[in-house]
């Protein structure tokens, strides 16, 4: 067995509300001490209030060559966007 | 710069991959992890990221050295903050590493046992507190004319690395900066200091851009790959033409009788570094370069029971919760 701690990825939200945000990662033996070294490595600058950490080897991931076919069906369905339709002036804000 | 002499590594991959990956480049996409990547690019870049972190652990030295004896409680806790940011460089570079199938261990082993490098810059002693002004001045200087454009690498992990580093350089900078205002309008004696801090500093900053690499094959590819984004010797030309006029307002001497503003060019004129120094020192026979392997080497083995107890500790804990459910 390999002795190097193993690998987390951290997950912060900010101060107004946001959701977490992928920030990186880092090692640590466990996940206290994850949530410790994230507070030291990317919180330096009240750049959160919450973190999360998450082991990295529970992180599944979408194939990025399937890019094409994960992804296109949503190409021809632009009425799933509300510029799409022509609302009349008079019809007032909507 | 932080990688110096980056040699790029050939690729022999199917020509047909490797024309779509340089497309997907050259178009400005982002090259993640999972892509594939030719063999070539994925070395060069574990060796590039690997270097730079290094140079960021490694270059935390020369600064802790002042962080005991820095003149006022203010100076120390800035000192201390801006070391930590470095440590804090170092460990998201050491992941953007990771990711191209490298393990921090093994990076870390390689700079002990001489494989990998860091920058020449941090073989060179800091000797009085001036030198704390001199380096975040001049040293964090260079690397912010490198890391910015570093910023639009192709390499996802690299790219978001240092944005988040250029984000916190400039401070590095500027308390440099505030240091050797403050020196430079003290006594005397506190000015000379200042002088000679720049002058020992002024030639091995400008070796940090590494020597002229017009003509390198090397700087070709990593150029066409975006893991290079301007030559050696324009970097350092934009550095001498921004740092010039602030010695000038420090009213201190570069020391350098050869330099010269150019009209034509609309940049300065100015003397080369000792480039058979730069090649003793990038061997590993620089002033203090035994010295820094010696102190990372030490750090390593003092912290081994460290990390192995944590992480036994960590099993037991898991062992005994699930005991427990
Ligand atoms: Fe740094
Ligand atoms: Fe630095
Ligand atoms: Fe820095």
């Amino acid at each position: 067995m390999s002795g190097e701690w193993p690998l987390w990825e951290i997950f912060i939200r900010g101060q107004h509300g946001a959701s977490h945000r992928h920030v990186g990662s880092l090692h640590a033996p466990d996940a206290e001490m994850a949530i410790k070294h994230a507070r030291d490595v990317y919180t330096r600058r009240k750049e959160g209030v919450s973190i999360w950490a998450v082991p990295s080897s529970a992180i599944a991931a979408s194939s990025p060559s399937k890019k094409g076919p994960m992804y296109d069906p949503a190409d021809d369905k632009t009425y799933r966007h509300p510029t799409f339709f022509d609302i009349p002036k008079d019809v007032g804000p909507m | 710069m932080y990688a110096q002499m980056v040699k790029s590594e050939a690729t022999q991959d199917d020509p047909e991959k490797l024309a779509a990956f340089q497309a997907r480049i050259d178009a400005g996409e982002k090259i993640e992890p999972k892509d594939w990547m030719p063999e070539g690019y994925r070395k060069t870049l574990i060796r590039q990221i690997g270097q730079h972190a290094h140079s960021e652990i490694v270059g935390q030295l020369p600064e802790g050295n002042w962080i005991t004896r820095a003149p006022t409680l203010e100076r120390k806790a800035i000192l201390l903050a801006k070391v930590q940011d470095e440590a804090g460089h170092g460990l998201y570079l050491y992941c953007a590493a990771e990711t191209l199938g490298v393990s921090r261990d093994e990076m870390t082993e390689m700079l002990l046992d001489g494989r990998m490098k860091y920058s020449s810059i941090f073989a060179y002693p800091t000797l009085t507190w001036a030198d704390m002004g001199a380096v975040g001045w001049l040293v964090d200087g260079a690397a912010i004319m490198n890391q910015v454009p570093l910023q639009r690498t192709s390499f996802g992990p690299y790219a978001r690395a240092m944005i988040r580093i250029c984000k916190e350089e400039s401070f590095h900078q500027r308390q440099g900066f505030d240091i050797m205002m403050k020196m430079c309008a003290g006594t005397p004696a506190q000015k000379r200091m200042a002088q000679d801090a720049l002058n020992r500093f002024w030639f091995p900053a400008l070796m940090m851009f590494g020597p002229s690499d017009a003509e390198s094959k090397h700087s070709a590819q990593s150029m066409a790959w975006k893991i290079k984004m301007n030559s050696n010797d324009e970097l350092r030309q934009k550095f001498v033409d921004q740092t010039v006029p602030q010695a000038e307002y420090l009213g201190l001497t570069v020391p350098d009788e050869t330099l010269a503003w150019n009209e034509e060019k609309g940049g300065y004129d100015f003397a080369e570094p000792d480039w058979d120094e730069f090649f003793e020192v990038l061997k590993g026979n620089g002033p203090c370069s035994a010295e820094r392997i010696a102190t990372r080497q030490k750090a390593w083995d003092d912290g081994a029971w460290v990390r192995e107890g944590l992480m036994a500790h960590a099993a037991k804990k898991r062992a005994s919760q699930m005991a427990a459910e």
